[in-house]
This record gives C-alpha cells, structure tokens and sequence, in this order.
C-alpha cells in the first residue's frame, strides 16, 4: 500500500486515537455533548495536527534534541492561537460552545504524541499525511461519541430535534430523553460502549480470517504522492 | 482425579463447607424486603405494585439474556437479580413511569452488575447504582413524591426548609416518598429477620446510624440556628426520614460492596453517616443515602487494604 495511504488508513483504523491509542481523553470525554460539537473540536484538531507535523517535520534536523519539548509546544501553541481565532472570528457559537478546550489543544496528548513519535523522525509529506490520518480518526471518534450522546441525551440529531420529546404538562408522550448521556458519565459511558463495539467487529473479522477491510491502492486524487512510497523514502519509525 | 479412589480426600481448604449458599442469603433477604414492599403497595396503592413487579421482572430478565447471550451459566435462580430489582423498586417514587424503573434496572444489572463480571464483581450496589443513574438523568420525576392525589415535600425535605414533621407518621409509614423508605415499622421487621438468620451482623448499620445520629446532633445546628444541638427530636426526625433505614439495613450491608474487615466495617459505617449526614445539612438535595452508600462503596478496596488484620505472631515492637 502507499505510504499515504497507509498513514491514512494507520490513523482511521488502526491506531485511532481515540477508540484504539485512547489519547486526547480530555477533549473526548469533555466536548463530546453533542456531535456538531465532536466535529468542531476533531476538525480543529486536525488542522493543528497538519500543520504542526509539517512544520515540525521540516524543523527535525534543525530542533536539537535536549530543547525538543519546547520547541513543539511553541510550534504547536501558534498554530492553536491562530485556528482560535479563526473559530472566534467565522464560528463565534462553536467557539462558544467548546469554550476552554480550544486552547487545550495545545496540550492534547495526539498531537505532541505524533510530534515526538512520528514528525521529529520522519519526512515531511508523511507527517503531513499521518496529521490528516490521525486528525480524521480523532474527528471521527468525537463525532461518533457526540452522535450517541446527543440522541441518547437530548434527542437530537446535529442540533436536529430527531426524536418528539415528550412533555409532561401538555400531555404530550414521545421521547423522554436521559439527561445523564449529555453530562458527564455519559460520556465514559458512551466511549466504553463504542470501543468494546469497535474491538468487537476488529475481532470478529479477525476471527473469520479476513482482515479488517483496507482503502486499497490510490484514487486520481492521489497522484501527487507518487514520490512518497518507501523507495524515496524510508518509513520507519511508526510504532513509538 | 489419579486418586479419586482414594480414601482419603486431597484438596486445598476449605475443608469445612457451610450448608449456606448465596441463593440461601438472597432467599433471606428477598423475604426480608417484603414486609417494606407489602407496606409501599398499601401506602401508594396499584402503581407501586406495578414498578416493584416492572423493576425486578426486567433485572431478572436481563441478567436471564445478558448470560444467555455471553453463553455464560444462567444464575438468575440465586435470587441476586430478585432482590437488586425489588431494592430498586423500593427505592422508586411510585408516581415515576414504569418503564423508568425497568431502564434503572438493566442499568443496574448489565452496567454496574453484570460487564463488571457478574455476582460479587460489581464495584457498587447494583440497586444505587442504578437509582443514581435514573436520579440524574430523570431528576423531576424521581424526585416528585404524589402521596394521598397530592405532591408533597417528603419529611426531609421539609425539616431542611426548616418545618417541624410529625415523627410518629414518619415511624408507621404514612408520609410521602419513595415506595419502600417510607415505614421504619417495615424495615425495621426485616431488618431484625436479617439479623436473627444471622445474614447481617450490627457492626455496620450501628456505626452508620450512630455516627449519622451524632453528625446531625453537631451539625443540625449550623445547618438550621433554631435547632440545639443533639435535639432528640431532630434526629429522630432525621433517622426516620428519606431512605436511610432502607439503606442502612438492606443496602450498606450488602456483601460484595461492603468491607470483610471488622475493623474495617467500623471504618465503613462511619464515613457513610459522615457522608450522609453532609449531603443530608449541606448538599443541595434533602436526601443523600444513595450516593453516601455507592460513594462509600467504592471506597471500600482502600478500607480493606488499611484495615487488613495482622496475623499472630507478625507485627509489634521493631
């Protein structure tokens, strides 16, 4: 499979961060509420995490080892504060709703993790495409979570009044919904269920032999990443 | 077994096995319960019936198909799942709907029960967990207590908002609440069932109510000014009142959420009455019981661990 690909694929599937690696459990189990939120916050994510293993991956032979810490919180520090002011700016009620956890993002574990554990060691468009890997896994992740919750807790569907709720005064039945999915131990709850559910059909498809099914070869899309496959460069390095 | 024939048998201990079995215990303390539920079906009339029926046929049910489904052996007849579903059914306001009960009680024994690895796994007590779970998703309708056609405050509720209560309709029953919290006649006829099976011993419902009556005799006066301290018929008022009888004698005893230790026991029931006795004067609600006992429950590894008895010979001078 192609390098890009792979790391794709390694970040969706594979090492997910939030149902398989378990990272970033901050913003996971604390945005979650409901999926427009998920996707927001897995999104933002994603566009750190690009940039800054672009960046950090051109810097790797530049950054000397003893002050790398600092070196990627400063790297990643930037590009947060420019990604919270765009969402402030063009997004004011998602920047509303996600609140503290943006700035957070600097400190989110996927994203210093991928720094030091991949784009210190590894070639630019690799990062760049393991970025986009593990930040669509991530988004993917928030998003299922917040899917569950928002339906379970609320009702809803996107913001999305999916189910009638009931009221109570008016005489009205419908979906009486359970407030504890949309607080705080719903979500450990939620994040549990879905990763047992993941494991689940990982090993059954395990199990009859099959592997799980992979994105095979490149589309036309792809084309430019011709040069990344491993005789260019060497990929190493992915198991840190 | 190469030996099996044998006289003599060899095997690790326990050599001396007890003719007492859980199903045996859970047996006892269903009966036990009765009383309490008899009294709540009377007191709250047909809806009470139906949620004590609605609770323990789902947790039953669902410990039935969860074991079925994980191919596990079917232990629905040790009577577990029985008495989780009834405490749980006690622990309802009869007003609530029915199917709320019956979610509580799949909560309770798929959640906190059964994924944490069945009978004498679970962290907590299945029955709490699940009335917390239901008191935080469902906060209005677990908390509106209809007695007599009309929603009332319960006792507690009353005594916090500075009321005086009558004490002997709080010692028969006749007072709003939830089905089975409501007669400390009823409880206490269970509770001293328990106690003369031998099923559970004074240690830990003793110190809970005791360090409880105490707290409350302190702090019942910061909470309220008008109060003296250790004014009996406040606490009484408080001991009778809300869920504490229930879950000092059914639900603070249970066996697999409660210290072996007897020291350890001590240790346990005083932080309960500690802990109740704070949610009760200062927490935000009137009652407390629940999430005193699960919060105890999940401290009681810990209490073990420190209260662990020295065997003879170790330990003493260095």
């Amino acid at each position: 499979m192609n390098g890009c690909m792979e790391r794709i694929y390694n970040g969706l599937i594979k090492e997910n961060p939030t149902f398989v690696l378990m990272l970033g459990m901050c913003p996971t189990l604390a945005v979650t509420t409901s999926a427009t939120n998920g996707v927001g916050m897995g999104l933002s994510t994603t566009v750190v995490l690009v940039l800054s293993n672009m960046l950090i991956s051109m810097l790797r032979k530049v950054i000397p080892d003893s002050v790398r810490m600092p070196a990627f919180i400063v790297v990643v520090a930037s590009f947060v504060t420019i990604v919270q002011f765009l969402l402030q700016g063009f997004v004011p009620s998602l920047y509303a709703s996600l609140g503290i956890y943006i700035p957070l993002i600097v400190v989110n574990c996927i994203i210093l993790g991928r720094a030091e554990s991949y784009a210190s060691k590894n070639p630019v468009l690799l990062s760049i495409f393991d970025g986009i890997g593990m930040g669509l896994g991530f988004t993917v992740g928030l998003t299922a979570i917040g899917l569950v919750r928002e339906i379970i807790g609320s009702g809803k569907v996107f913001g999305f009044q999916l189910l009638p709720l009931a009221d109570v005064a008016a005489g009205k039945s419908g979906y009486v919904p359970v407030t504890i999915f949309i607080l705080a131990p719903g979500a450990f709850l939620v994040l549990a269920g879905l990763t047992a559910l993941q494991n689940k059909v990982k090993n059954n498809a395990a199990k009859k032999g099959k592997k799980v099914r992979e994105a095979s070869g490149c589309g036309e899309g792809c084309a430019s990443c011709g040069g990344c496959s491993g005789k260019v460069f060497p990929t190493g390095n992915e198991e840190e | 077994m190469v030996l099996s024939e044998n006289k003599f048998m060899m095997s690790s201990s326990p050599h001396i096995r007890s003719k007492t079995t859980s199903a045996n215990i859970m047996q006892i303390v269903t009966a036990a319960l009765l009383p309490a539920a008899a009294f709540g079906v009377y007191n709250f009339g047909l809806p009470a019936l139906i949620m004590l029926i609605s609770t323990t046929a789902s947790a039953v049910l669902t410990e039935l198909i969860y074991q079925k489904l994980m191919h596990k052996k079917v232990t629905i007849n040790d009577f577990s799942a029985v008495v989780t579903g009834l405490l749980l059914g006690l622990n309802m306001p009869s007003s609530a709907p029915w199917w709320m009960g019956a979610l509580g009680s799949v909560f309770g024994i798929l959640v906190v029960k059964q994924l944490f690895g069945g009978l004498g796994q679970n962290i907590m007590n299945p029955a709490l967990g699940a009335r917390c779970f239901l008191l935080i998703s469902f906060t209005g309708q677990m908390t509106t207590f209809i007695y007599d056609g009309v929603s009332g405050p319960t006792p507690l509720a009353v005594l916090k908002s500075g009321g005086t209560v009558d004490t002997m309709s709080m010692l028969i029953g006749k007072i709003p609440g939830t089905i089975g919290e409501t007669s400390v006649f009823a409880i206490m006829l269970g509770a001293v069932i328990l106690i003369l099976t031998g099923v559970i011993d004074l240690r830990i419902p003793g110190t809970y109510l005791a360090t409880f009556a105490v707290f409350v005799g302190i702090f019942g006066h910061f909470q309220n000014p008008d109060i003296g301290f250790f004014d009996p018929q406040y606490i009484t008022a408080h001991l009778c009142g809300g869920g504490i009888m229930l879950g000092a004698w059914f639900m603070a005893t249970d066996y697999v959420t409660s210290p072996i230790t007897k020291r350890g026991q001590i240790v346990y029931g005083m932080l309960l009455g500690i802990l109740t006795g704070l949610f009760r004067l200062f927490g935000g609600s009137a009652e407390g019981v629940s999430y005193a006992i699960i919060i105890s429950n999940l401290l009681v590894p810990l209490i073990e661990r420190v209260t662990l008895p020295k065997p003879f010979g170790k330990g003493g001078e260095k």
